[in-house]
């Protein structure tokens, strides 16, 4: 570490500390790392230069993660929507999911994450999306349809209009609204201050919604 | 005609006349104007020249004190900007300075790496083992420090040394064995007669050339750990309960398990699979629940089982009570006989008894569980509520077997004092007459017959216990766990059923029963340290070697847990249990200090009444009369009774907000819901409206697009405001971390680092 820390200036460096959430020597660190993922001649200016989502991939932290690709594309400024990630994308990242953040930044973005299509709620889709990322990506693992409707109608109740209608009938079945205190106007979906209201409450949330390099 | 021209003459000439008399009034006129003009023009010189008069005779002071004035105020406000300025510059210094302490402080956390690792192959929960591991590691060096610092090392230095006083010598009978490894491992010999042990200390009310009080210290000391660790203890429990967003809301199940099941932490395919099909149950079990809560099983059978499964545990728990106390009762007949001529079973049997009972006891109730059916949530909180009776009752029912020592001994030193009269009567014997004030006769300490020592004995035992534990807890990770896994490993080739996924296979790391043990043997620390104060040390040591070894362990011979339950939800247990503890192992202490007289021979407190009797002899002595007065009167039960009366009722009224908090939060919740479902009637009034103006096929997007677009608004509502508002109404807008001061919230309270503007929020929140 005492070699990558003459490559980034010092400004740049108490700037970096200032801005984020985390200590000195977890941006050295980070520097290190995000130029191991950079070719051998770009290694100098690794503090401008772009990193491919592919290359990011292949970190270990993110490797394993069923989200991988929705954190690349939420934390990725890139302008030509490749999902590319620079240095300061990447601190930013670091910054979020490190231990000193506030639990309201982390639920924000734990929300964009979720919202895979971007829209800025998470509706039926995106619920549905989750819980095959969550179950994993082989077939018996996946989640049937029919658990996968009653999962998420105990997340929000039954839908009124909006993409297919549950033809199962499970409604019938459903416990009283365990889960509906997620949706508290009852709009069918879950908007931002919902989804921080039900996360706040978790006691799992800050320590699971963490990575360390 | 000459009339006529003498009148044209005469009118000519009057017309000249009064052209003559016109211009020579405008003559005057103008003359007069040029005059008055000239006089305006002297009078204006004239008060021009006044005034410069003025000027110069006034002008100068005027134009000092304006400029003084000026000055003043120019330079107050200089000043004023100035020490802004420096105000700022140096907060900004101090905030570097903290800056840099912090990334000090966090470097200097041991350990860190390898708890990381391990987080990232197990996952939270695992590791939290670990953190709370690291966390009383912290707490027994500041326990050690004060046993070390205050009562170890000033007794060294300061105090008489070894062989100067009867209770600092090895007595003459026990000098051959004194330094043998066997006796020194069983804390005897020259290990019992040293500064880890209470016996040793002398009752000198002050030592040394500092005048260092003693017994004083080691009194407080004592009391001061105690004190310490409460403190510590609450305090955690406090930001816990307030990470916990106060309270134990069980109604979002299903959300928490969809948005927060996931552990970013887990690095590992391997985990990660493991991960996955451990969500997937959940999410099964959790459908499977929700429909079966319905059905009606054979209660009847249930609860005869469930009864019959209590039945056995209290049968075991019982049992080794029974087993405790007679292996104790044992090792006092054979200390009465003599410890020679038993071997070493016999020596160590009552610690050994106590490990082995502690490891099989909490298979045994595993076994047990399996009959009563239970939800695993359920049945894990039986499992630790079993556990923890078992080691409570073992360990109390040792301290009663402890008290009937303490007792004997007491009897034993009433003889052993009669004995002394004679013994030294016999030293006179025959050389000096009896009743005369002879210099007493030079003996060798080691020949003083001594009394028994209980309070040594009591710290002896403790220090046994605790040794024994961690000896067995290492033979079991060694055993259990790496024997089993290098077994489970190379023979599994040879062998007629999959070892790795059938019987043995490789052992899972139990997070509960490991912290139970680790909480145990804080409680026993806490108990034994005022009578041995090694007993802090030897925990550091045991701690720390207790780390890498299980770092290792768990590196190499566990894998992650099938089902994971997540230790954060029972980080609160565990504090409370600490807590608990904590309050029980103090009484026993407490009891012997206020109710049981000091040995007359060894220790700091030897010759007195009671131990506590050292605070009342510091106050008379040390402290200025007036204030022994007010002690006095504070401990009067007239004043301590009002005020148990008065916190008894604030506990009352605390309850009581706290009730009403949550209802007013409830009622919230509730205008929250009629407000959206206004909403929704009203765009939906609205579109109809729209609807049948412009008659064109409606879409079904718009209604949900308009409240969506009222969320939206709210939710961006906060980027809106001005900085006062939201500073002032507390909201933690969520803006952009990346620039200084977001564009819309100058004071937003997610920017870690800027500094003046965090000042300037303190201050605006405590003035608003």
């Amino acid at each position: 570490m005492g070699g990558s820390a003459s490559l980034i200036p010092r400004d740049l460096l108490s700037e970096y500390q200032e801005l984020t959430f985390l200590s000195k020597q977890e941006i050295l660190l980070a520097y290190k790392r995000f130029s191991e993922l950079l070719p051998k001649e770009e290694r100098e200016n690794a503090c401008s230069a772009r990193v491919p989502k592919s290359q990011i991939l292949t970190l270990p932290e993110l490797r394993a993660n069923p989200f991988q690709h929705q954190i690349c594309h939420v934390f990725s400024t890139s302008e030509s929507g490749d999902d590319s990630m620079s240095f300061e994308d990447f601190l930013d990242m670091l910054s979020v999911f490190s231990d000193s953040a506030t639990s309201d930044i982390k639920s924000h973005y734990a929300f964009r994450i979720f919202d895979f299509d971007n829209d800025g709620i998470l509706d039926r889709k995106d619920l549905e999306q989750l819980v095959n990322c969550l179950t994993g990506q082989g077939e018996e693992s996946q989640l049937s349809s029919a658990e996968m409707e009653q999962l998420i109608q105990n997340v929000r109740p039954a839908g009124q209009g909006m993409g297919t209608a549950p033809g199962t009938g499970l409604s019938a079945h459903l416990p009283p609204q365990i889960l509906e205190e997620s949706d508290i106007d009852k709009d069918g979906t879950i908007n931002l201050s919902e989804f921080q209201h039900v996360v706040s409450r978790s006691p799992d949330f800050a320590s699971s919604f963490k990575i360390v390099l | 005609e000459r009339e006529r021209e003498n009148e044209e003459e005469k009118d000519v000439k009057e017309k000249k006349r009064k052209k003559k008399k016109k211009e020579k009034e405008k003559e005057k006129e103008k003359k007069k104007k040029k005059k008055k003009k000239k006089k305006k023009k002297e009078k204006e010189k004239e008060k021009e020249r006044k005034r410069k008069r003025k000027r110069k005779k006034i002008g100068k002071k005027e134009r000092v004190t304006l400029a003084q004035g000026i000055n003043v105020h120019l330079g107050t406000e200089m000043m004023v900007w100035f020490l802004f300025f420096l105000f700022c510059d140096s907060f900004q210094k101090w905030m570097k300075f903290q800056r840099d302490f912090e990334n000090f402080k966090t470097a200097c956390i041991p350990w860190e790496m390898k708890i990381k690792e391990i987080e990232s192959h197990f996952g939270s929960s695992v590791a939290s083992y670990f953190i709370f591991l690291r966390w009383m590691y912290g707490i027994n060096m500041i326990l050690f420090g004060l046993t070390f610092g205050l009562v170890m090392v000033p007794e060294a230095l300061m105090g008489k040394p070894y062989g100067s006083l009867p209770r600092k010598t090895v007595p003459r009978a026990e000098e051959a064995t004194a330094m043998n490894f066997a006796t020194l491992w069983d804390f005897s010999g020259f290990a019992q007669y040293s500064v880890l042990f209470y016996g040793y200390y002398n009752n000198q009310r002050t030592i040394g050339w500092l005048k260092f009080r003693m017994p004083l210290s080691y009194f407080l000391v004592g009391v001061g750990s105690i004190g310490y660790s409460f403190m510590i203890v609450t305090r955690t429990m406090a930001k816990n309960a307030n990470d916990d967003g106060g309270g134990d809301d069980t109604s979002f199940n299903f959300s928490w398990k969809m948005f927060t099941s996931w552990d970013y932490l887990i690095g590992n395919p391997e985990t990660a699979d493991n991960k996955f099909a451990s969500i997937t149950t959940s999410f099964k079990e959790a459908i499977v629940e929700e429909q079966e809560s319905r059905k009606e099983e054979n209660i009847h059978l249930t609860r005869f089982l469930r009864v019959l499964a209590n039945f056995l545990a209290l049968c075991t728990l019982a049992g080794s009570g029974y087993l405790i106390f007679f292996v104790v009762r044992r090792s006092q007949q054979f200390a009465l006989e003599g410890l020679e001529n038993y071997g070493w079973w016999e020596r160590n049997e009552v610690n050994t008894v106590m490990s082995l009972l502690g490891m099989f006891c909490p298979t045994l109730f595993d076994v047990i569980s399996s009959l009563e059916n239970y939800h695993p949530r359920i049945a894990l909180r039986w499992q630790l509520g079993r556990i923890f009776a078992l080691f409570l009752g073992n360990l109390y029912t040792f301290i009663i077997a402890l008290m009937d020592e303490i007792n004997l001994k007491l009897e034993e030193e009433k003889i052993v004092k009669y004995n002394m009269t004679i013994w030294e009567a016999s030293l006179y014997n025959g050389t000096i007459p009896e009743n005369s004030t002879a210099p007493p006769i030079q003996v060798d300490p080691a020949d003083v017959p001594r009394g028994p020592c209980w309070e040594t004995m009591v710290g002896q035992e403790f220090v046994r216990l605790t040794v024994s534990d961690m000896m067995t807890t290492y033979i079991t990770i060694l055993i259990g766990d790496f024997l089993r896994a290098v077994f489970v490993r190379f023979f599994n080739y040879c062998w007629c059923w999959d070892l790795e996924y059938g019987f043995p296979s490789y052992s899972e790391f139990d997070i509960s029963g490991n912290v139970l043990g680790l909480i145990f043997n804080q409680g026993m620390i806490w108990m034994g340290s005022f009578y041995a104060p090694c007993l802090p040390a030897i925990n550091v040591f045991r701690l720390h070697t207790s780390m890498y070894l299980q770092c290792w362990a768990v590196m190499c011979c566990n894998v992650p847990q099938e089902r994971v339950f997540k230790a954060s939800r029972s980080n609160n247990f565990y504090m409370a249990m600490l807590l608990f503890i904590l309050f029980l192992s103090t009484l026993p202490a407490v009891y012997t200090i206020v109710s049981i007289p000091p040995s007359f021979d060894c220790g700091p407190f030897s010759g007195k009444t009671r131990m506590f009797e050292v605070i009342s002899e510091t106050l008379e002595h040390d402290f200025p009369s007036w204030f022994g007065k007010v002690f006095g009167y504070a401990s009067n039960p007239g004043l301590i009774l009002p005020f148990i009366l008065l916190m008894v009722l604030s506990i009352y009224y605390l309850n009581a907000t706290s009730k009403s908090y949550k209802e007013a939060n409830l009622e919230l919740k509730k205008k929250l819901q009629s407000q959206a479902e206004e909403n929704k009637r009203r765009n939906k009034q609205k579109a109809q409206k729209s609807n049948e103006q412009e008659e064109n096929p409606f879409e079904t997007e718009p209604p949900p697009a308009k409240p969506k677009g009222d969320k939206q608004d709210e939710s961006t509502a906060n980027k809106g405001k001005n900085w006062f508002e939201c500073l002032v109404m507390g909201n933690s807008c969520v803006c952009d971390p990346r620039l200084p001061h977001c564009l819309d919230c100058f004071l937003c309270s997610n920017h870690p680092h800027n500094a003046e503007s965090q000042v300037l929020a303190y201050f605006l929140r405590w003035l608003v």
